[in-house]
């Protein structure tokens, strides 16, 4: 042993063997690991779990087919949404392509009073708590930066600055605290938080923060991190040494890394973590590991960095393929339903075509709206100028 | 009421707050069994309890990001940071979130959070503990931005800036904690409002925070002279009181700004942009600024030759009848 070498650590709580130097990782194996959950193979094999068999057993054959059509529908939102951004009709759009499951598992794993902090990729989880899909549009389309009430259906805004929204989860989960909205058995009454956030996230210090203000107050928060191996352009590897679920464990209270393109297991694992913190036990730290199909953003151009083979060996663990064959195969869906869904995805493409190119653009003063609750004489005054000056345009015709 | 410091006008006023609404709680650093490092919050967590008084972990960015999440939670969080020059790390949580989270949601949320700054130098204290970052904030759209200058305005607008349903930054003169003074019944004006202490027709000296009894130090030290100098205290910084600013200038014909913040792109330069494009023709002489140098916060023995005091006020009142 060198000098350099560092001997397992020995703390005042004594001595933890599982802390070494790990290797510095090149390009790890993309497979999850041994420790992953998973309940649905790629091939759309069921896959037994002593710990989550009961509640995906539990699940009567109409969710499960709405699992499916959740990741169907909101695949063709997503789908509608790019090509609108192609045609010029969005200035940017964040696909969630390859996270379907990730998404829909999770956000179904939710109650009413829960409570979503989203990033700004999340359109499977505001489909999930009933957002309607147009709402997501108006930020890309550039008419709002947001632009929905939050506690209609208990989502949060799109966050664009990343990690910053696990903060926000964790003071709203002191809040359900003090609220005293945790443990009292009450199904309607304990509420629990979920904060979303991807791997590059992980990296920022609010992230960490976010955890260490859980850890402390024992909130009833799940950090739901998707792994989708890439940010923007710098894979995994950059971001982290050790496996992010690990990270969990230095804050005090559990991680785990699930399937993320497998539904079933998102779903049994996430509603774990949500009864857990509904219950008092505090947070969860979930690591999906999943991947992102697309580019970050519609701007971005993935070929630059990343190898195609990676993405062939993504698309065979597709979330909607698998879950098909295995409803098919079980029996739990016939040709009708799969015709069903498929009607009902072209539907909703052309409606949220037609919405978006209908949306208006802002009256100009619109910008003077809302930026404070009170009466403000900077805003009075500016927004008379900016009258003022465009009715000048209007007398001089 | 008896006299008391500014520091405690503002327990007072915390006391006050908390009793009238329980969704009112306070975090921040050592804030409870010590009472903060001023000792503003002495007592608090012992009469409200460890939930509305939260001794948080050591992180500022911590502090503000859950603070905004109880304030979607319905709750009214008031935030201590321990000093000026530690805000920095909140700086992202504050200017893009808690300024625009309004106007995010087009009006459906509200941020009625309180930030609490101690500022300002001149009690000796090594780097980092005795800056002026007032135009950071000021700066930023969707904040308001006030300061207290006595007890009385600590006591009461403390309570103001927790009723407003927008995010405040409080500033509290940190030299000032200690200064004695009575507090009254009721508040002096609304939140946003300046006022003027001490009515005068030569000049007007314009300040907010510490600078305010430098500056009625000066306008007594004039009057030995013969000179009359007005004394607005801005008490906010954003929004300005255009009115009491105005009418004071239009009055006097001269204006100089007092603050400890270096003068580029400090207050001093809004004001006196504010002052030139609308009471030119009442100008007598240009606005004169008087603040820190553009340099940073200097070690501490160099403090008194970097602070504004009571000649570098009465100079720059001569340089204004001057012309």
């Amino acid at each position: 042993m060198s000098d350099n070498d560092v001997a397992p650590l020995e703390t005042a709580f004594g001595v933890d063997h599982h802390v070494s130097r790990a290797e510095v990782p090149e390009r790890p194996a993309q497979d999850g690991g041994p420790d992953m959950v998973q309940l649905l193979n790629p091939e759309g094999e069921r896959v037994a779990h002593p710990e989550h068999d009961a509640v995906v057993d539990g699940l009567s054959d109409e969710e499960l087919r709405g699992f499916y059509r959740d990741l169907v529908l909101i695949r063709r939102f997503d789908t509608e949404a790019t090509a609108l951004q192609r045609q010029g009709e969005l200035g940017l759009w964040a696909s969630l392509l390859g996270q379907e499951a990730a998404q829909v598992g999770s956000g179904r794993a939710l109650r009413p009073q829960d409570y979503a902090f989203p990033t700004y990729r999340e359109h499977g989880v505001a489909w999930c708590r009933g957002v309607d899909p147009v709402n997501l549009l108006g930020m890309f389309r550039g008419v709002n930066h947001g632009g929905w009430d939050p506690n209609e259906k208990n989502f949060h805004l799109y966050t664009i600055i990343i990690g910053a929204q696990t903060l926000h989860a964790t003071g709203y989960a002191m809040g359900v605290q003090r609220d005293g909205n945790v443990g009292t058995g009450d199904e309607e009454r304990d509420t629990a938080v979920i904060a979303y956030f991807g791997d590059g996230a992980t990296s920022q210090g609010d992230v960490s923060e976010a955890l260490v203000f859980a850890g402390v107050n024992n909130s009833p928060v799940v950090f739901f991190c998707q792994n989708n191996q890439w940010a923007i352009s710098e894979p995994n590897e950059k971001q982290t040494r050790a496996p992010l679920w690990h990270r969990a464990r230095g804050f005090g209270f559990p991680g785990i890394r699930v399937d993320g393109n497998d539904v079933l297991a998102v779903y049994a694992v996430t509603k774990a973590a949500l009864d857990a913190a509904r219950s008092g036990q505090g947070p969860t730290f979930i690591e999906a590991f999943t991947y992102r199909m697309g580019a970050h953003t519609t701007s971005d151009d993935p070929s630059k960095y990343r190898v195609s083979a990676e993405v062939e060996v993504w698309k065979h663990r597709d979330p909607i393929e698998r879950f098909r064959r295995w409803l098919t195969t079980t029996g739990r869906a016939d040709p009708d339903f799969f015709d069903a869904v498929d009607g009902e995805s072209d539907e909703l493409g052309a409606s949220v075509r037609q919405r978006c190119l209908s949306m208006p653009d802002p009256d100009g003063t619109a910008m003077f709206d809302h930026v404070f609750a009170e009466r403000h004489p900077v805003m009075e005054r500016e927004r008379a100028e900016f009258e003022t000056y465009h009715a000048s345009f209007e007398a001089a015709r | 009421m008896a006299a008391t410091t500014l520091a405690k006008g503002i327990t007072s006023g915390l006391r006050a707050s908390m009793e009238k609404d329980p969704k009112v709680v306070l975090l921040g650093e050592d804030i409870g069994k010590l009472g903060g490092v001023f000792r503003v919050t002495e007592g608090l967590q012992k009469d409200f309890g460890e939930d509305r008084v939260i001794d948080t972990p050591l992180a500022e960015a911590g502090i503000l990001g859950t603070a905004i999440g109880m304030a979607l939670r319905g709750y009214r969080p008031v935030v201590e940071i321990q000093f000026d020059g530690f805000v920095y790390p909140a700086f992202d949580h504050i200017v893009s979130q808690v300024a625009k989270l309004r106007a995010r949601s087009l009006g459906y949320v509200t941020m009625p959070i309180v930030i609490r700054i101690p500022f300002g130098g001149g009690i000796g204290a090594v780097e980092h503990h005795s800056e002026s970052n007032e135009a950071y904030f000021a700066h930023t759209a969707g904040l308001r931005v006030v300061v207290c200058s006595n007890a009385h305005d600590a006591h009461w607008m403390i309570q103001q800036a927790i009723e407003t349903d927008d995010p405040v930054v409080f500033y509290e003169p940190k030299r000032r904690y200690w200064d004695k003074g009575e507090v009254g019944d009721v508040p002096d004006g609304p939140l946003g409002t300046a006022r003027v202490l001490r009515e005068g027709t030569d000049v007007t000296l314009l300040a907010y925070g510490p600078m305010v009894k430098t500056c009625l130090q000066a306008a007594q030290a004039a009057d030995e002279e013969g000179r009359s100098l007005e004394v607005v205290d801005l008490r906010s910084l954003s929004p300005l009181d255009d009115e009491a600013i105005l009418g004071s200038v239009e009055k006097t014909g001269r204006a100089v700004v007092v603050h400890e913040a270096s003068t580029f792109l400090g207050m001093g330069a809004e004001i006196s942009a504010l002052v030139t494009e609308r009471a030119f023709y009442h100008l007598e002489a240009p606005v004169l600024r008087v603040g820190g140098y553009n340099v940073p916060y200097p070690p501490s023995r160099l403090e008194e030759e970097f602070l504004p005091d009571l000649d570098r006020v009465l100079d720059a009142v001569d340089r204004s009848l001057a012309y």
